[in-house]
């Protein structure tokens, strides 16, 4: 199964294009609706941390849902049944990294479904597709 | 959701703010500059000094930003306490995106504050928090420091800011957007200096629902691809800005100490190839932009009283930095150069005309003009530390010397002489062409005295032979234009890829139809109103004042014609009367 991954964060700019592209493959236009986030490390010149779910094969977010809204992707991270999901936010505060958003919107998380449409929108090569076995 | 004709009413004497829906002027206007000329009309206090609390500072984003890449920049419109007239200046960073994102069209800031304070705009409002911890502190980069850990939302947020300059009102102070962006010129920080306003925090959480998301994903795609696999954007994606210093120095139209010269001796030092191979540390881009031109080179300093103990400082630098703070002040040592343009950053100055009011103050001593008393420092061509002394003391303002160069070089040279060689254009100090005639008629009539007006410099490299009257008529058909780009608002460096066609496209996938024709006649109306507000608040062609030293120094073109310059005027002030003519028929 592929996993997005963070090939060097070094050579990011900060366009943010990743996340346009991640809230547009889903219909919408903004950056709030994307499963990862670009932002700086402390102001411009110091440069940017790039926060990516890193697809656990153990998910912390999974084992602190208590409805069960959350199910282990194939190639790991995690899979949300949106219907279960009482909007609870034990899986964002699981997450240490912080790779699971929210959307404020509908009271839900957003999190990465490792489809890999940002990586084609990224023009320093920051992003990868790693392949991984099941 | 978010309605993207939301305006945002602040109003800084009351503290408090509103929201109106003006999808009318929207669907009007299309957005950016269109828009904030009429805003502006709308709120300003016609009889308003440029730092009284009439004044008004109005923000706009336009139709595309966040929707398409390369849309982001915010156009603010004001009254410029530089000119005394139209003020109107361009960032990037964040501050695009973010405005987009907290639900806002455009934002109108008014009156004067009692006491010094920030703001931290999102969908929810406006809160004003006191600012008396961060008024006076000493560097724009400590400022920012403190601001991102007061406020939410790393990431979505844009943290827009004045230095001392704005605080200290001098004329051409900046304000500086994420660090190393700016609405550079024509004094807006000296505007939010004078309303006690020191920062803007923007950001928020909206999105909007595409509807036609197939037809709009090609259409992304496309601008994509034009963006990051065509040559278009090459000049800004390798060497960025700084590429031209070695053309434009073989041209001869590098000014050079005080326009003394067309080339500098030691331009190969400074070039955009010589810091990319020496200095460049890192590229970092503007919201929405794959391009990222925006090039920091690194400068490491040991500390002289510890051993083994170092600083390492990052310094955005582009081609108009390199020209005001380098060759215009005949300065070749890269990290002197490096460090000055550090200081300016860090103090919220303007470069450009920071460093065409040091090359005046630099000549006007040898000349005898200004004594060192006035001066407190030995200035000279190259001596890069006695400018940074120099760019402290302006900000100080210490004597009556430097009280006056804080308000400009047009000012300046009118009380210690020297106009002749004190190098501003409508009040507005000169960038970095000395192209040929097309440049300097482009400063004169461009509607903000810039080269960005109507690019003069490139119609010096590509035309020849035109009359004068050709020429006026190709710069006001470049600037009408311009506001089309204005209005969406894309970046000046996309308007390669943001032609016409490129414009439909993506306009029509926003519900927005005009053909040619229809673009054309709004461009050219935004360039009429803005004439018409420059003629209201007291702009007259006939007094526009040409610095003799242009005429002294061989372009490429050879000499520049006094007499070519002057029937352009003539022509210009024609069209420019029939405008404000045909203008208040209309109101």
């Amino acid at each position: 199964m592929k996993r997005l991954v963070i090939t060097d964060s070094e050579r990011c700019v900060g366009c943010q294009l990743c996340m346009f592209a991640c809230s547009r493959r889903i219909g919408f236009l903004g950056l709030d609706k994307s499963a990862l986030k670009v932002k700086s490390v402390g102001g411009f010149e110091r440069g940017f941390t790039v926060v990516v779910c890193r697809a656990c094969t153990d998910p912390p977010c999974l084992r602190s849902c208590p409805v069960g809204a959350l199910r282990v992707r194939d190639g790991g991270g995690v899979l949300l049944d949106p219907s279960k999901c009482i909007g609870c936010r034990f899986c964002e505060k699981a997450c240490d990294i912080g790779a699971v958003f929210w959307d404020d919107s509908i009271n839900k998380p957003v999190i990465c479904v490792h489809c890999g449409y940002c990586v084609d929108y990224c023009n320093f090569r920051v992003l990868g597709i790693e392949e991984r076995a099941n | 959701m978010t309605s993207q004709s939301n305006v945002l009413y602040i109003d800084l004497g009351r503290k408090s703010f509103y929201i109106k829906d003006r999808t009318e002027l929207f669907n009007k206007w299309l957005g950016g500059i269109g828009v904030a000329l009429q805003l502006y009309k709308e709120e300003a206090v016609k009889s308003a000094n440029p730092l009284d609390s009439g004044n008004v500072i109005v923000l706009a984003i336009g139709p595309i930003t966040s929707f398409y890449p390369l849309a982001s920049k915010v156009v603010a419109v004001f009254k410029s306490p530089l000119t005394g007239n139209y003020g109107e200046s361009h960032a990037g960073g964040r501050s695009a995106t973010a405005i987009r994102s907290a639900g806002y069209g455009a934002i109108v800031i008014k009156g004067v504050s009692d006491r010094p304070i920030y703001l931290v705009i999102s969908e929810k409002g406006v809160q004003f928090r006191d600012a008396a911890t961060i008024w006076g502190m000493r560097s724009t980069f400590t400022v920012g420091r403190v601001l991102r850990e007061a406020s939410p939302e790393a990431g979505l947020r844009t943290i827009i800011r004045i230095g001392r300059a704005g605080e200290n009102l001098v004329r051409y102070a900046c304000v500086v957007s994420e660090t190393y962006r700016h609405f550079g010129r024509m004094g807006l920080g000296a505007v939010f200096g004078s309303k006690k306003l020191k920062a803007l925090i923007i950001y928020g959480k909206s999105s909007i629902r595409m509807p036609k998301i197939k037809i709009y994903r090609d259409t992304y795609d496309e601008v994509y691809k034009l963006a990051v696999k065509s040559d278009l954007m090459k000049k800004y994606h390798e060497l960025g800005t700084s590429m031209n210093v070695s053309p434009i120095n073989a041209l001869g139209a590098l000014p050079t100490r005080n326009l003394s010269e067309g080339k500098f001796d030691w331009a190969e030092q400074i070039s955009g190839e010589n810091l990319a191979a020496k200095k460049l540390g890192r590229r970092v881009a503007c919201s929405h932009c794959p391009v990222a031109c925006i090039h920091l080179a690194t400068i490491r300093e040991p500390y002289p009283d510890e051993p083994y103990f170092y600083k390492t400082t990052f310094i955005s630098y582009d081609y108009e930095l390199l020209y005001s703070l380098g060759s215009m002040l005949g300065i070749s040592d890269i990290n002197g150069l490096l460090k000055l343009i550090d200081e300016v950053e860090v103090l919220g100055l303007d470069a450009i005309s920071t460093g065409v009011v040091l090359a005046w103050a630099t000549e006007a001593y040898k000349k005898g003009m200004v004594k060192l008393n006035d001066l407190l420092v030995d200035l000279d061509w190259g001596k890069a530390e006695a400018y940074r002394e120099a760019v402290n003391f302006i900000v100080d303002q210490p004597n009556e010397f430097y009280k006056t160069l804080a308000m400009g070089v047009d000012y300046a040279s009118k009380i210690y002489g020297g106009q002749e060689f004190a190098l501003s254009f409508g009040g507005n100090e000169m960038p970095g062409y000395h192209t040929g005639p097309a440049a300097y008629i482009g400063y004169l009539i461009g509607s903000r005295h810039s080269h960005l007006d109507a690019a003069g410099y490139s119609i010096d490299q590509k035309m020849k032979n035109l009359s004068p009257q050709e020429m006026v008529d190709k710069l006001i058909e470049e600037e009408s234009w311009r506001q089309i780009l204005s209005s969406l608002v894309v970046c000046y460096f996309a308007r390669g890829i943001y032609e016409p066609r490129i414009v439909k496209k993506t306009l029509s996938t926003l519900g927005y139809e005009l053909d040619d024709e229809k673009l054309k006649e709004l461009g050219k109306r935004i360039y009429e109103e803005k004439q018409a507000l420059k003629a209201s608040q007291g702009f007259k062609p006939d007094e526009l004042r040409v610095p003799e030293r242009i005429f002294e120094v061989p372009t490429f073109h050879g000499l520049i014609d006094k007499n070519y310059i002057k029937i352009a005027l003539d022509y210009y002030s024609q069209i420019f009367n029939t405008i404000i003519k045909k203008n208040s028929i209309l109101s």
